[in-house]
Parts: C-alpha cells; structure tokens; sequence
C-alpha cells in the first residue's frame, strides 16, 4: 500500500509583518517579524513556517487594581512600575511588550498625551524588544493620546491599537505619518475584518504595517466563535483573498482572565481547582486553542502562562 | 462518499417491478440517496450492490465505542475538517493514564471517574481510565486492572507492549469492553485475537510512516476486529498536529479506509499548564481520544470546557435559558438589565457586567436565540416581549427601584415599554456591551 502524504497547495500567503525598528529612528535591539504563512498553522510538511508565532506580554501603565487577585499576587511591585514590569515579562519569554494606556481613560486617572507619551519613553528605555501600544479604549482619548505617542516615537514601527471601523482615521494617519504600525479590531466576523483591512489600506497605509484582531472569546465565553472566525480568515488568506491577508493578534490573557474561572477563589465549586493553576491553565488553553486557528501574536498576562506557551511552540515547531 | 440517486439508479435491476412501494428504480434510488427508504425493500437487489452501498454509506471516520454500559463513549464518525462547514459530532473522550506500579492506582482511577463539573447547565466528565504496564509483570498489571476496575465504573483502556499481560488482564475486566493495545508490527496478531476473542476494541500503534499503519490497521481488521482507535505514535505537539492532520485529511478527502479512525493522543506535561496546553492542540487538531497524566481540577476543567465549546454546534445559534440571572452579589438597589437569549450575546453582557464589578440582575428574553438587533428586527425582542419578560420574572419584587436598562440599539422601544410598563422607568443603555462597565459605574451610579 503507498500512501501519499496529502498536502494542500494555496494560492495565498499572510503578510509578513515586521513591529520595531532597529536604527533609522528606532532604538530597539530586536525586530519581529510575523506572518508569511503558507498552510495552515504548523504543518511544516506542507510548506516551512517561515516565523514562529510570538508571545507579547500585556502591561499596563497604571496598577491595574481590577485584575484578577491571581495575577496581583504574582506580579507584585511589579505591577506598579510598567518599565520593571515589561523587563520582567521580557526575562520571563516575551518577545514583545503591549503596553496598555489605562490611566488615560477618563474614568481612572484620565491621564493627558504627555503623561503617556513619558510612560511608553519609560517602556521603551526598560526593554529592548518592540511594542504595541494600546489607548484605554475610549474612542477621543485614544485619539489623543496615541497621536502624541506616534508623534513622540516617530520611526520606532510601533504597533497602534486599536482601529475600530468607526474610529480609524486618525490613528491610521498617526501610523502613517510616523512609520508606525496598526492593528484593526472588528467583532468576530469575517466580512468586518476584511473591510476594516480595505478601509485602512484606502488610507495609504501599506498592508505590510497592518496587524488584525477579529476579536477574542475567552475559553468558556465564546471561544469557538473566535476560533472558527479566526480560522475562516486563515483559510481565505491562503486561498488568496489578499484583504484576510494580514496576521492575526489575539488578546487571549485579556478575555480569559476577566472571566470568574480566572478570578474567583472562594465560593467556587471544588471540581474547578486553585485558582492560581485554574487561572494560569484558563489563559494557557484560550491561547493554545486560537495559535491553532491561526494566531500570529498572543498577548498574555501571566508569567507562568507565558513560559508554557512558550515550550508548546517549542513543540509545536519542531518538525515531525 | 455518499453515492447520488443517479449512481444508486446505475446499481438497481432497473425492471421498475413496484415491489418495492415506488413507482420506479429511480424514484426508489432517489429516496434512497436522501437516506428515506431502506435498500432491503427491493428483492431484486444483488450482494455485490448491498455491498457498494453499505461501503458508500460508511462515515469517513469509523465510529467507536469504549466501554460499556451507561459509562461507555463513542468516538469517530466525523465527516468535516474544521467545525465551521458542517460540525464536529463526537466530543473526544479524556482519559486518565495510571501506570500499573503506581501505588495510589485505585484511589486515582475512582477519582478520574467520579471527577464531574456542571458548566452552562451541563454535567461534564471524564470517560475513563487508561492502565499502563509499567512493572513488566503480568501478574502486577492484571493486578493493578482488577483494582482500577473495581474503583471506577468508568471505561477502561488496557496498554501493555506484553500481550500476555494484555490476556491476563482482560480476563476479569473483558466485559466492560476494555480498548487494549497497543498493536504494533511485533504484537498484532496476539492483541487482536485476543480483541476478537473478547469483542474488545483494539489500539493500534504507528510510528510515524503511514504505510505501515495503514497495514496494520487492516491487518488487524483481517483478524476480526473493527473497532480500531489509531495512536499515530506522535512524539510532541508538532508532530501530533501533522499526524492527525494527515490521518483526518487522508479519511475525509481521500477515502483511505485503512485510515479512518479515531486517533488517540497522549499529553503528559510537567505542570498543569504544560499539559493544558498539549491537550487543548489534541482536542483541536481532531484527537478522539486524549489521555491526560494528571488528576488536578484546574487542568480538567479547562479542558473539559474546551471539548464542549469547540464541538458545539456551529449551525444552530446556541441559547442560554432565558431568564433572571445574578451576576456578582446583586441586591435590591442593583441595577436591572435586559438582553436576549443568543449565547454570544448573553457571554458578552455578562462577561462585561462581570468584569465592571457592579453586582447586577440581568434579564434575558426568549429571542429565539437571536442577538439584540435581529431579534427586535425579527419581531422577537420587542417591547412587548420585554413587558412580558419583566412581569413573568418577578424580578419587580426583588428590587427597591423600578428601572430598566435595555440595549443602546433598541433605544426607539423605550416609549412602548413604558407604555406596557406603567409603573417602570426604562433607562438606555450603551449600544455595545463593551461600554457597560463604564455605564454601570457612571450613568447607573448617577441615578
């Protein structure tokens, strides 16, 4: 009996999408480059991968206070100093740092432009990888406050986040005029994301500066509708749809550590286990299960979850 | 592959003789290819057509059952590649693996079966208990068979590279109908008479080249036994994900019977983590069954919620029961929400509901499971059917307050229902759900 191998051959390949810069008015040390798939996710039989997926690490730049008490308890002073913080989670595996402006949200600390425009300097000069950096998520103040942070670190191929469909001029604009990067949000659905790619790109921004995230569904709240998007978008891309081309970033430590299973302790059922391995082991599958629909960045929250996402890419690369 | 009533057509006598209640052969062929008559009702047919249908009408991937009894657990008869064309129908059984030495055997195995979790009005499970030989003694691991067998009622798969240990096991335990293996190049011909013998079903072991393990799938099928779960003998994640892509792939779109299996997978891990992580790759990436080392809450709860959302139903909206539910502690000056009864929909309300920290009562209609928008354009989510969802909760008697906050998008409603509502206050809330937090604490607190 021979049997063939059965590999697929795509027309279509993601986008390779490079975040930092390395001299000509970047300061980083390191580059990363993702994307440039040409199968599905880790089937080096079919075609060699050409990046393995990267881990970020979210930080914040105020104490996130609202956190899961799993997540305080480990990150500790850490978490109240966003340069040490992101050092950290870069010794502890992460490739890059997306730092999250929260203190700039109206409703905490409503800190101005300059305020942030400091604390990204501060994340900037604490680690050497590159970053993602996201507004608080209020569409005038992520306005304001990314446009003088692109402004600031003009060169530096930071990634922006988010574009949504009703707020992207202005942040596409900022990338644009300051050789950033953006990364556009929709709903977990297809046809949203792949328009938001096309309204970007109308802009002028090259798609080779644009990231997508369709959006997650924690483990337990909707993943499956995330995965079975994430890898519908996958499928068109290698198929040659040239507007689901972009990688794909998921905030899999975001959406699976606001859900109780990350946060509660007490008062729970025993058949859910300590809440330090049930939290860790919450983020690990969310982000396991959508690195198999096809993300290209996952950003976690905690160290643990980050080193053990980490040995499963080792796994996950090494070739049969 | 299914054969068109054309192709069924070509295999009938083609005598239209109405014996069989149609009017014609291929009318009859028609009702046939739709699965709405049966084959037996033509006298005329012969063998050799009854056995092109029957091979025609085989899923893809064999369906098997572990175990008997109330406990057992079918696994195969798979037919897609990803969830999103049709669905995935049989969840993967997660098994716990307890090797024959292991001094805490009994009191693992009775624990792995007793191990339950209620999620979304559902009870979630383990489906069994793998014993390993591990001391090389027969007599040890027909031992240490007995004693899992007596500490669990739950399925059990046997796995000695010793068929002789594989024999003296299975003659307690035969029949509860152990899976036993596995059946490799060397042990096949033992393990399978041993599984015909008993009725058991049998694991096969590859290394990695599919010639091989095609044969000697059918080599064990020759001596009998058609129950046969495959163990692609992956040695990480990365060779697992090729593996049972190739053996999916080869089943589905190429019709490889020899291949049509479901797969077994092992996923040790030093950490819970570790092992979460091995696990979820196996239960995405088309595992059957998946064996897991270690008996800990957090790593089985996880993954048992993992099996249930990516083998739900993708072509049916998935609903949550309609009613009052309370997110965090509410009390009777908590606020009072109302959405529909579309699962996304209700898992994002409350996920942002819970994540905002404000304790709140949250009402969900019967939409027919449908969002907030297609449901108010659908006639299902209108005021009166809000009106009818607060009245038939009681929730009025629960509160010290008679507000309402409903979606953004369905704002024009508010003027009807404080029609049907006389005595309530309707509040409108933001459009999206991402937006409540910042509501609750702000605008609601405001009131």
């Amino acid at each position: 009996m021979t049997i063939e191998v059965p590999r697929e051959t795509w027309q279509g390949a993601v986008r390779e999408v490079t975040l930092g810069a390395v001299g000509d008015g970047g300061s980083r040390t390191t580059t990363v480059t993702v994307g440039g798939e040409r199968s599905l996710p880790f089937l080096h039989f079919e075609a060699p991968l050409p990046h393995r997926p990267v881990m970020a690490a979210e930080v914040s730049d105020v104490y996130p206070d609202d956190w899961s008490p799993a997540l305080l308890e480990t990150l500790g002073e850490d978490a109240r100093d966003p340069g040490a913080w992101a050092a950290r989670m870069v010794d502890a595996g992460a490739e890059l740092v997306a730092l999250k402006l929260r203190g700039a949200h109206p409703e905490r600390q409503g800190l101005g432009a300059d305020e942030c425009v400091a604390t990204v300097r501060k994340v900037l000069d604490a680690v050497g990888v590159p970053l993602i950096v996201y507004g608080p998520g209020t569409p005038d103040k992520d306005n304001e406050v990314l446009v003088a942070v692109a402004e600031a670190t003009k060169g530096e191929r930071l990634a922006l986040g988010n574009c949504e469909e009703k707020n992207y001029r202005t942040l596409v604009a900022a990338a644009l005029g300051n050789g950033h990067l953006v990364i556009g949000q929709t709903p977990i659905d297809v046809n949203l994301a792949k328009q938001l790619n096309i309204l970007i790109g109308d802009m002028g921004l090259p798609l080779d500066r644009v990231l997508m995230d369709p959006n997650t569904g924690a483990l337990g709240y909707g993943i499956e509708y995330t995965y079975s998007v994430m890898e519908r978008l996958r499928l068109a891309a290698l198929m040659g749809d040239t507007m689901t081309q972009q990688p794909m970033i998921s905030m899999a430590g975001e959406e699976a550590w606001r859900q109780k299973e990350a946060r509660a302790a007490e008062g729970v059922p025993e058949a859910w286990g300590d809440l330090a391995d049930r939290g860790v082991a919450w983020e690990t599958t969310t982000a396991s299960a959508l690195l198999q629909a096809g993300a290209d960045i996952v950003v976690l929250r905690h160290p643990r979850s980050l080193a053990a996402v980490g040995r499963a890419l080792d796994e996950l690369m090494k070739e049969a | 592959m299914a054969l068109t009533g054309l192709e069924i057509y070509k295999l009938l006598p083609q005598t239209n003789c109405k014996e069989c209640g149609f009017p014609t052969c291929l009318a009859f062929a028609m009702k046939l290819a739709q699965k709405g008559t049966e084959l037996s009702k033509c006298p005329y047919v012969t063998e050799e057509t009854t056995a092109t249908l029957d091979a025609a009408a085989a899923p893809p991937v064999r369906l098997v059952k572990v175990g008997d009894g109330e406990r057992a657990f079918e696994v195969g008869n798979e037919v897609v590649l990803f969830r999103h064309e049709k669905t995935f129908y049989h969840q993967p059984g997660i098994m716990l693996r307890v090797r024959d030495d292991d001094p805490q055997l009994a009191e693992k195995a009775a624990a792995a079966a007793a191990y339950e979790v209620e999620r979304v009005g559902v009870t979630l499970r383990l489906d069994g208990v793998v014993v390993e030989q591990a001391a090389g003694d027969a007599a040890a691991f027909a031992a240490a068979t007995a004693a899992a067998a007596a500490a669990s009622d739950a399925p059990l798969a046997l796995v000695a590279d010793d068929p002789k240990a594989l024999a003296a096991a299975l003659g307690g335990v035969a029949g509860r109908r152990p899976l036993i293996g596995p059946a490799t190049a060397q042990t096949w011909r033992d393990v399978a008479a041993l599984a015909a013998e008993h009725g058991c079903p049998v694991l096969v072991r590859g290394d990695g080249d599919l010639d091989a393990l095609a044969e000697l799938t059918a080599s064990v099928k020759g001596a009998g036994v058609e129950d046969i779960v495959v163990d692609p003998g992956a040695a990480g994640a990365g060779s697992l994900v090729a593996a049972t892509t190739q053996l999916r792939r080869l089943a589905i779109k190429k019709n490889v019977r020899a291949l049509g299996y479901p797969l077994l997978a092992w996923c040790a891990g030093d950490t819970v983590e570790d092992a979460v992580a091995c696990a979820t790759v196996a239960i995405a990436k088309y595992a059957g069954i998946v064996v897991v080392d270690r008996l800990d809450a957090a790593l089985l709860y996880p993954l048992v919620t993992w099996r249930l959302n990516l083998y739900t139903d993708p072509q049916k909206p998935i609903q949550v029961e309609p009613r009052l539910y309370e997110i965090g502690a509410p009390d009777a000056d908590s606020p009072l929400l109302i959405t529909t009864n579309f699962s996304l929909t209700y898992f994002t309300v409350s996920g942002e509901v819970e994540g905002s920290g404000v304790p709140a009562w949250l009402l969900v209609a019967d939409a027919d499971g449908q969002s907030v928008l297609t449901g108010w354009a659908a006639g299902k989510f209108d005021a009166e059917k809000v009106a009818k969802t607060v009245k038939d909760s009681g929730v009025g008697a629960r509160l010290n307050h008679a507000k309402l906050v409903i979606p953004g998008h369905v704002a024009t409603l508010s003027g009807e229902i404080e029609e049907e509502l006389p005595d309530w206050h309707v509040l409108v809330g933001p459009r999206e759900a991402a937006d409540l937090p910042s509501y609750l604490k702000n605008v609601w607190a405001a009131q």
